[in-house]
């Protein structure tokens, strides 16, 4: 078993992303809702971020990806609260 | 109804409520006077203690009965804070412990303290290594962990992290709030906090244990009762219900455990085969015998919660927007799965096979109708 701690949100300034999924103000499981639905719209290795300010998407995104074998770049803050989260479609 | 929700509250043991009923009267007066009934009354009340005494493996003069189970808790840390002031000020948990013990930890960080939390895997098990090395670190002068976590049922490695806290000098503190009664203690506790109402006792009992040896001072105003560990008139009919529980359920354990693990098995095993996108959490096999939990994919905790209500199940969820919180649970949180969707399923004592057969019949139907509302199709 991997020991895991939940990896810290960046600071840095999110990278550019093929698909940006606006679902502020969305409670889970919506937010993830919207990821399956549309992750198939960006071509294979692209990144989809998933804007979210449900505290349970920060964490359930990356359980998504870890369940759907998709990659959980990484969480990068936003200024206005809520977060970035990059996930790479892997297939 | 079926009931599964022991974790959260184990239903009357028949051995409480006879003991109960039968001392409501002769454990009404106060123990701490003189006349014959106050004799009495103080007799019931030590006869309970020392059998308490008995069931976790500690002297009499060790054991003291709280209002609660996170009243223990809260002693039991704060206490211990305190009389260990002089070694240091800093506290070890890990991310996992029941909010009781998080709270105290949140009381002493605003008095200066310092308190460090250690991560868990994604079982929820507290690594042995990571918890050793922070107890060692110097000023620590209390560590907390649970013997089983109460929202998924993994066992934590405490024999490991009493033998830390022991090379270090460090008391640890264990939490056995969901094992005292199914599962023997494991050695090497230096306070031990338990609530009598998670084994089959009545409410309003709790267990707090404070080794020979252990510093602790209240950090309360002083209270002559219980031996100044615990303010307030005692309980005691309710002390002695809870004690005459716990010795039944421990006769019973090992049959007990056996059966609820095997049906705990069940619903492991068949949840992912008959619901798609369920992730049950937890560990497999290192768990309290009577605790399940899962999570479905892209459905609301609060929506599966109603829908089993009214299939005739009690069963309780770590999502977000159910009960009492807009947060999703920090154990799953600290254990990196998913937070929405999550169904725990504790059996109390007697559940039936033929009861979580139907769970398991009910439960795919549900999880299915969910999704479709919301556009979902799996």
């Amino acid at each position: 078993m991997t020991s895991r701690q939940k990896s810290a949100p960046e600071e840095a300034a999110p990278p550019p992303a093929a698909l940006t999924i606006d679902a502020l103000g969305r409670k889970c499981p919506i937010p993830i809702i919207m990821l399956a639905e549309r992750i198939n719209e960006v071509p294979l290795n692209a990144t989809v971020a998933v804007l979210a300010d449900d505290p349970a998407a920060f964490t359930d995104v990356p359980a998504w990806c870890r369940l759907k074998s998709h990659h959980h770049v990484a969480s990068y803050e936003l200024p206005g609260g809520g977060w970035a989260i990059h996930v790479r479609r892997n297939y | 109804m079926a009931y599964f929700d022991a974790a959260s509250t184990e239903p009357l043991h028949p051995a409480a409520r006879e003991a109960l009923i039968a001392n409501l009267d002769a454990g009404g007066a106060d123990p701490a006077r003189l006349y014959g009934s106050a004799r009495r009354a103080r007799l019931l009340l030590e006869r309970a203690r020392a059998e308490a005494a008995e069931a976790i493996g500690a002297r009499p003069d060790e054991v003291s009965f709280t209002s609660s189970g996170t009243q223990a808790v809260h002693l039991g840390v704060l206490g211990t804070l305190l009389g260990r002031r002089r070694a240091g000020r800093h506290l070890v948990t890990s991310a996992v412990e029941h909010s009781s013990v998080l709270q105290a930890g949140a009381v002493h960080q605003r008095e200066g303290g310092t308190v460090e939390t250690v991560g868990v895997d994604l079982t929820g098990r507290v690594d042995p290594a990571e918890f050793a090395a922070a107890v060692a670190r110097e000023g620590t002068a209390l560590a907390c962990l649970q013997t089983a976590n109460h929202e998924v049922g993994t066992l934590q490695p405490v024999p490991e992290a009493a033998e830390a806290c022991g090379a270090a000098g460090v008391p640890l503190l264990v939490d056995a709030a969901q094992t005292l009664g199914r599962l023997p203690i494991p050695a090497g506790w230096s306070v031990l906090a338990a609530s009598a109402h998670k084994w089959g006792g009545p409410a309003g009992v709790g267990l707090l244990a404070v080794r020979k040896g252990t510093r602790w001072r209240s950090p309360l105003p002083e209270d002559e009762r219980e031996r100044r560990r615990v303010p307030g008139f005692e309980n005691v009919p309710a002390a002695v219900a809870a004690v005459a529980a716990l010795r039944a359920v421990i006769a019973e354990a090992e049959e007990e455990n056996a059966r609820l693990s095997a049906l705990v098995d069940r619903v492991r095993e068949a949840v992912p085969r008959l619901v798609p996108d369920v992730e049950v959490v937890g560990d497999a096999t290192r768990r309290a015998p009577h605790i399940v939990t899962f999570s479905c994919l892209y459905v609301a905790g609060e929506a599966i919660l109603t829908e089993l209500d009214r299939a005739g199940f009690a069963v309780s969820s770590g999502s977000s927007c159910t009960a009492s919180t807009l947060r999703p649970s920090h154990v799953l949180e600290a254990m990196g799965v998913l937070t929405h969707g999550n169904v725990r399923v504790s059996l109390p004592r007697g559940a039936s096979g033929a009861e979580v057969d139907r769970f398991l019949s009910v439960l795919p139907g549900i999880v299915r109708r969910i999704r479709e509302s919301v556009g979902v199709r799996t």
